[in-house]
C-alpha cells in the first residue's frame, strides 16, 4: 500500500520519480552546477549527487533570486529535477517552480519530509491534490 | 484569490496574451502562498542576468516582447538588476561571445517592454529609494531586505519572471511581507561587539542568518552603540538574506520599524567578538596563492570606490592577481568624473559597471582564467561563490587590496 502524505495545494504537474533526500536547503544557484548536473557546493549534504530526473526531498529554499529562471533554463537541456518536496519554500523557488512548470509540494502535515522520505524512494507527487505519495521503498 | 474586474479580463486575454500570462503566473504563486488578493505596486526590479535565463529564458522574453507595442509596455517603472556582461571589460575578464550576443539580446527584449536598465543591485542607493508603506515587486534579495528594513517598504523577493509580472500587470500578489502579520519580530540578537569594517557587518548578517535560516523569520537586532552607515546595513542585510533568505530585519530606533513581536518576546542570542572572529576564521587562507579579489555583491557605493582608490594609491596588483570591482553606471560615470577609476585602473585594477561577479558567468570566467582562491570583503559573495568552484577568503577591504598586492592572502 503506497504511504499518503498530505501538504499545502502545490504548484505544477503531477509526476512519479526517484527521491533524493537530504536535511539541507536548497538555491540552484548557490548549490547547483548546472553544466554538469551535479550538487557543487563543498558542504552541502548532496554533494557530487546528480540531481537530474530526481524528485528532491529538501527542508527550505535559500538565498538569492536565480532559481526563479534557473529551472525554467534547464529544462529544455533535460537536466532539471524532476519534482521538489520541501517543509517550507520561500516565493523564489514557487516562483520558479511555476514559471517552468516543476512540481512543488511543501507545508507537509505529518512532519519534517527529510525524514518521511527515504532516498531511493518511488514517489508520486500530486500538487493540484495537495499529497504526495511513497510508492515502494527498498528495505 | 479574488480578482478585480480588471483582473479577470486580463486573465482571459483581453489586455493581451502577454498580461494573460503575467496575471496567470501571479494568480498561481499567489494561490500558493494563500494570497487573497492583488495589490498595486510603484516599482519593479526585475533580475534577469544571461546565466540564469540561459538561452531558453531569452527566448521566452523575446517571444513575449514581439507582442504588439500597446500589449507589451510595462504599466509601472521597471528597472533591472546587474547583467552578466559589460561590453567594455568582458574579454579582459574571459567572457566569451557568445556570452555577450546572448546578453544584446535579452536587453533588446526587456528595452521593448520599457524597462528601464539600470543594471544595478543597489537601486536604492543610486536611483529611486522606496518609502515606508510602499508596495514593490523587488528582485534581488539585498535590495529586498534593504527596501522592507531601512526604508520600511514592503516587497517579497520577485524573480525576474515575477517581477517582470508585476511590471506588466501593476500589481502583486498580497502575501508575505506585504501583511502587517508577516513583519513582526520572530527572534532577537544582541550584538556585543560592534563590527569594525563592512566585511564584519557581512560576517554578523551571516551569523544572523544562518541562525535564522528561513524566509518566514524576522530577526531584531539590539545592542547596536552607534547608527551603521548605509555601506553597512547594505552588507548585513545582503548577508543576512543570503545565508538565512531573510528579507526583513529590524533596529530598534534605526530601522523604519521597530520589531512587534506577536507574544513574549524571545530570548536575545548574543553575537560577540568570539563569534565574528570564528566566522571569519571559516574562510581564512593564509599564504595561499591570490587569484582575484572582487570588490562587489552588493555593487559598490562611491564611498566604497573612494576607498578602494586610496588603499591603491601608488602601488602595483602583483602580476598573477586580478583586481575586480563592480558597481552601478551611475557610479561607475561618478567615479570616472572624479578621477577614482583612474586611480584604481593605474594600479592595474578593473572597474567594472552593471555587472556583478557571481551573475557574470563565473564558473566560466574561474576556468577561463584559471581562478580559485578568491577574496572579498563580501560576505553574501562568499556565501555563494563555493558552488563555482572558487576557494573564498573574508576580509577587510584593505586586507584585501595588501593581498592583491602580495599576490597571496595574508
Amino acid at each position: 500500500m503506497p504511504i499518503v502524505l498530505r501538504c499545502h495545494r502545490g504548484i505544477g504537474p503531477a509526476v512519479v520519480g526517484t527521491a533524493l533526500v537530504a536535511a539541507d536547503n536548497f538555491s540552484a544557484r548557490y548549490d547547483l552546477d548546472r553544466i554538469n548536473g551535479i550538487f557543487s557546493r563543498p558542504g552541502h549534504k548532496l554533494f557530487g549527487e546528480s540531481y537530474v530526473d530526481r524528485i528532491l526531498v529538501l527542508n527550505d529554499a535559500k538565498g538569492g533570486v536565480a532559481t526563479a529562471w534557473m529551472l525554467h533554463e534547464m529544462m529544455p537541456r533535460t537536466i532539471v529535477p524532476r519534482g521538489l518536496i520541501f517543509n517550507r519554500v520561500n516565493p523564489i523557488l514557487a516562483q520558479g517552480a511555476a514559471f517552468a512548470n516543476v512540481a512543488l509540494v511543501d507545508r507537509f502535515a505529518d512532519g519534517d519530509v527529510t525524514e518521511l522520505f527515504r532516498t531511493g524512494d518511488e514517489v508520486r507527487v500530486d500538487p493540484a491534490a495537495g499529497l504526495a505519495e511513497i510508492l515502494s521503498r527498498e528495505c | 484569490m479574488r480578482l478585480t474586474d480588471e483582473e479577470r479580463a486580463m486573465l482571459a486575454g483581453a489586455f493581451g496574451e502577454v498580461r494573460r500570462w503575467a496575471i496567470g503566473h501571479q494568480i498561481a504563486v499567489g494561490e500558493f502562498f494563500d494570497a487573497a488578493e492583488f495589490v498595486p505596486v510603484s516599482q519593479a526590479h526585475i533580475m534577469a542576468d544571461t546565466e540564469s535565463l540561459g538561452e531558453g529564458g531569452v527566448r521566452f522574453l523575446e517571444g513575449l516582447a514581439a507582442a504588439p507595442e500597446a500589449e507589451r509596455r510595462v504599466r509601472v517603472p521597471a528597472i533591472t538588476d546587474p547583467r552578466g556582461i559589460d561590453f567594455a571589460v568582458y574579454r579582459r575578464l574571459g567572457q566569451t561571445e557568445w556570452m555577450a550576443a546572448l546578453e544584446r539580446r535579452a536587453i533588446a527584449a526587456l528595452r521593448a517592454f520599457g524597462v528601464l536598465m539600470t543594471d544595478t543591485c543597489i537601486n536604492y542607493q543610486t536611483i529611486m529609494a522606496p518609502v515606508r508603506g510602499d508596495h514593490l515587486a523587488y528582485g534581488d534579495t539585498g535590495v529586498v531586505i534593504y527596501s522592507n528594513s531601512v526604508l520600511g517598504a514592503r516587497s517579497n523577493f520577485e524573480g525576474g519572471p515575477s517581477a517582470l509580472a508585476a511590471a506588466l500587470t501593476g500589481r502583486t500578489p498580497r502575501y508575505g511581507y506585504h501583511l502587517d502579520e508577516c513583519r513582526r519580530g520572530t527572534r532577537r540578537f544582541r550584538l556585543a561587539a560592534t563590527p569594525r569594517d563592512l566585511a564584519e557587518w557581512g560576517a554578523v548578517g551571516g551569523i544572523v542568518g544562518e541562525a535564522c535560516g528561513s524566509y518566514c523569520q524576522v530577526p531584531s537586532i539590539e545592542g547596536i552603540e552607534a547608527v551603521p552607515g548605509s555601506d553597512a546595513l547594505k552588507h548585513f542585510g545582503t548577508a543576512l538574506a543570503s545565508f538565512g533568505s531573510v528579507a526583513l530585519f529590524h533596529m530598534a530606533g534605526i530601522t523604519a520599524e521597530e520589531a512587534v513581536f506577536a507574544g513574549p518576546p524571545p530570548e536575545a542570542v548574543p553575537i560577540g567578538r568570539a563569534e565574528i572572529d570564528a566566522f571569519l576564521a571559516r574562510y581564512a587562507a593564509p599564504g595561499d596563492q591570490l587569484d582575484v579579489v572582487v570588490f562587489g555583491a552588493p555593487q559598490l557605493s562611491l564611498f566604497e570606490i573612494e576607498r578602494v582608490a586610496q588603499a591603491l594609491d601608488g602601488r602595483r596588483i602583483h602580476p598573477r592577481t586580478t583586481v575586480l570591482i563592480t558597481t552601478s553606471p551611475e557610479i561607475k560615470h561618478a567615479a570616472d568624473r572624479m578621477g577614482l577609476t583612474t586611480r584604481i585602473e593605474m594600479a592595474g585594477g578593473i572597474v567594472a559597471e552593471g555587472i556583478c561577479f557571481y551573475q557574470s558567468y563565473a564558473r566560466e570566467m574561474a576556468e577561463a582564467n584559471g581562478w580559485t582562491r578568491l577574496m572579498t570583503n563580501s560576505a553574501k559573495l562568499i556565501n555563494i561563490i563555493g558552488g563555482y568552484g572558487y576557494r573564498p577568503t573574508l576580509a577587510s577591504l584593505e586586507r584585501c587590496v595588501d593581498s592583491a598586492v602580495a599576490g597571496h592572502v595574508l
